[in-house]
């Protein structure tokens, strides 16, 4: 009985309604979050940086958007790798065209780009549902990468078709190009991806996310109670395609630096954010992080031991991970299919009731 | 009876291809009336709901609500105006809680932007708080208090009925369409949903349109009967009239076994 809610006593609807009921929660949730903000920029170093904290953040962007769509308003898409593509090329230009502005604005503004791009391809959802829709979003994803290729508008006419992101500055700190401190890169991550899963929880957990499960679960009963499909799901589509922009900006401008569409941003990446949130847990913002950090960290952890540790060879190794993670997926989606968020959630119900069965 | 008149349907037809549902049907529906809708098996009871929500589009008839003539409009703005309606077979979100269904049904009164519901400050909160209370009146009136917090795909069969009920009333309707709200119910259920209806008409004034087969039930509460057997009407009146009338008990009630 160490997680417990009794005790805990809700003397309004306001107090009953808080984004964390139960004390435990709230207390765990903000010394992580302080954790996050005040110890580790002083701990962190390059490796961390590089392959572990900010490739954790900008997934976990990315797989917040694609919940908020699939999750929350049931509508499977496959363009996410072209709409982290939009959001990379608007910051190219943004910050290109007016090097003044400030690197915040400009991710934000990338996703601006991103929700309205979004909104175009979310047009045929009214009509298409299911794997058609997710068939009809690949459009979006080999349309917009194509686009990158062939425009040299967006890649300001460069000779090898790449974009590279200029040295950038917020509040006197280089956040973008080579020089940046990990400290930097990461602190900008981290708030862009906090202050965005509260806005997504507080979204989801009110007027719009109501009107978006509605849809999810029903949307005939949904339309007689009166909401309007197709509002909704542009809805949908528009905040969801912003966390994607935004989370295709940071991918490009802090974590790689330098991009190339076709690699960077192609079906795959679709797929792996797909697979996140469903690993995560459809319909969870917590979800969206677990999933995240377990496909990012998982061949991580497993390149650390078995080259670092065990001293195998590189390429065996990078094969085996392979056969390991499809392993991995497949058990956590048999021991439960509503990904890990449900499966935390369950071990909180039975924690609450700890030691006694029932 | 000086009532007004809540909602007039004139000479609907409606076919799907060469199946005519509906045929040349018109009755009317009094405010702060019980009318029920009884027939046989694709009577087109259901189709009818589906014509006044919106649902279906007629190809001929006209529907007046609240005095004016309505055009062909989606169910979503038809919901607007003021009718809600459960479904014959249950249309609950499964994926949220009793309280998430019910407060979805107060959604076409929620008008927050985004902004203040990304926040969840200001505006946003005080609707929040608004629609939460009106829903815990709704709550505390159905006496579903302890499944609050209950996903409603947990729920037995009858308390999820109610809990339909109880979304379509968030609404604050004019009128509230009963598609068999005590289906597949046993006798104790069904008491409960009929004093919930009968309480319904009667505290809060809402004008209801009910389809059901337990002839009982129906001859109890309603105060109108209309009758439809293969997309005609066959009758229209109070229950005794309609009981007495020799083509209805031909068509659908028929005759005690001696």
């Amino acid at each position: 009985m160490i997680y417990r809610e009794s005790g805990d006593f809700k003397t309004s609807y306001h107090g009953d309604q808080q984004m964390f009921p139960i004390a435990l929660d709230k207390w765990f949730v903000i010394l992580v979050g302080s954790f996050a903000f005040l110890v580790v920029p002083f701990i962190i170093n390059d490796y961390w940086e590089k392959s572990v904290l900010v490739p954790v953040l900008v997934w976990a962007m990315a797989a917040l958007g694609l919940n908020i769509l699939t999750g929350y308003c049931g509508q499977v898409s496959l363009g996410t790798g072209g709409f982290m593509a939009v959001g990379a090329y608007a910051s190219y230009k943004l910050t290109t065209s007016f090097p003044e502005l400030n690197l915040f604005i400009v991710v934000l503004l990338a996703g601006g780009v991103t929700a309205l791009v979004g909104v175009v391809f979310g047009l045929p959802s009214l009509r298409i549902k299911g794997f058609y829709l997710a068939v009809a979003t690949l459009a979006a994803q080999f349309f917009l990468v194509w686009l990158f290729n062939k425009v040299p508008w967006f890649y300001n006419y460069s000779g090898t078709g790449m974009i590279t992101a200029p040295e950038r500055f917020v509040f006197g700190v280089a956040v973008s190009g080579p020089n940046s401190p990990p400290w930097a890169t990461y602190l900008f991550c981290l708030t862009i991806v906090v202050v965005f899963a509260i806005i997504a929880k507080n979204l989801t957990r009110g007027r719009f996310g109501r009107a978006w499960m509605a849809i999810r679960d029903m949307d005939i009963a949904a339309e007689i109670i009166g909401v309007p499909p197709l509002k909704t799901k542009l809805s949908a589509f528009a905040v969801s395609s912003f966390y994607i922009g935004v989370s295709g900006a940071m991918f490009f401008t802090i974590y790689l630096g330098a991009v190339e569409p076709t690699e960077a941003f192609g079906i795959d990446k679709s797929f792996l954010v797909l697979f996140m949130i469903i690993i995560g847990g459809l319909g969870s913002i917590f979800g969206s992080f677990v999933g995240a950090a377990f496909m990012v960290l998982m061949p991580v952890l497993f390149k650390n031991i078995m080259v670092g540790g065990l001293g195998w060879p590189t390429d065996l190794v990078a094969h085996l991970i392979f056969i390991l993670i499809g392993g991995l997926i497949m058990f956590f989606l048999i021991v439960e299919p509503h990904g890990l968020a449900q499966l935390w959630r369950v071990t909180k119900e039975k924690l609450r009731l700890w030691p006694f069965p029932h | 009876m000086s009532r007004d008149v809540l909602l007039e349907v004139k000479n609907i037809s409606l076919s799907f291809g060469g199946v005519k549902a509906l045929r040349d049907i018109s009755f009317d529906i009094l405010e702060g009336e019980i009318r029920a809708i009884i027939g046989p098996n694709g009577a087109g009871k259901s189709s009818m709901l589906n014509v006044i929500n919106g649902f279906y589009h007629p190809q001929e008839g006209e529907v007046w609500f609240d005095g004016r003539l309505r055009g062909p409009m989606p169910s979503h703005e038809v919901a607007r105006l003021g009718i809600a309606r459960t479904f014959q077979n249950i249309a609950l979100f499964k994926g949220m809680s009793t309280l998430d269904n019910l407060m979805s049904g107060r959604l076409i009164n929620m008008k927050c932007n985004m902004f203040w519901q990304g926040l969840w400050r200001g505006p946003a909160e005080r609707e929040e708080m608004e629609h939460r209370e009106k829903v815990e009146e709704i709550i505390d009136f159905l006496k579903i208090q302890s499944i609050r917090k209950t996903p409603v795909g947990r729920l037995p069969y009858g308390l999820q009925k109610r809990v339909e009920l109880g979304r379509a009333l968030a609404a604050e309707s004019k009128l509230l369409l009963l598609d068999e709200p005590m289906a597949g119910m046993n006798l104790e259920e069904k008491e409960d949903m009929c004093r919930f209806i009968l309480d319904v008409n009667d505290e809060f004034g809402t004008t209801i349109a009910l389809i059901e087969h337990d002839m009982g039930v129906v001859m109890d509460i309603s105060h109108r009967v209309v009758v439809l057997d293969y997309g005609k009407k066959l009758a229209d009146g109070t229950p005794d009239e309609v009981r007495s009338d020799q083509r209805v008990i031909d068509a659908y009630l028929g005759v005690a076994h001696e």
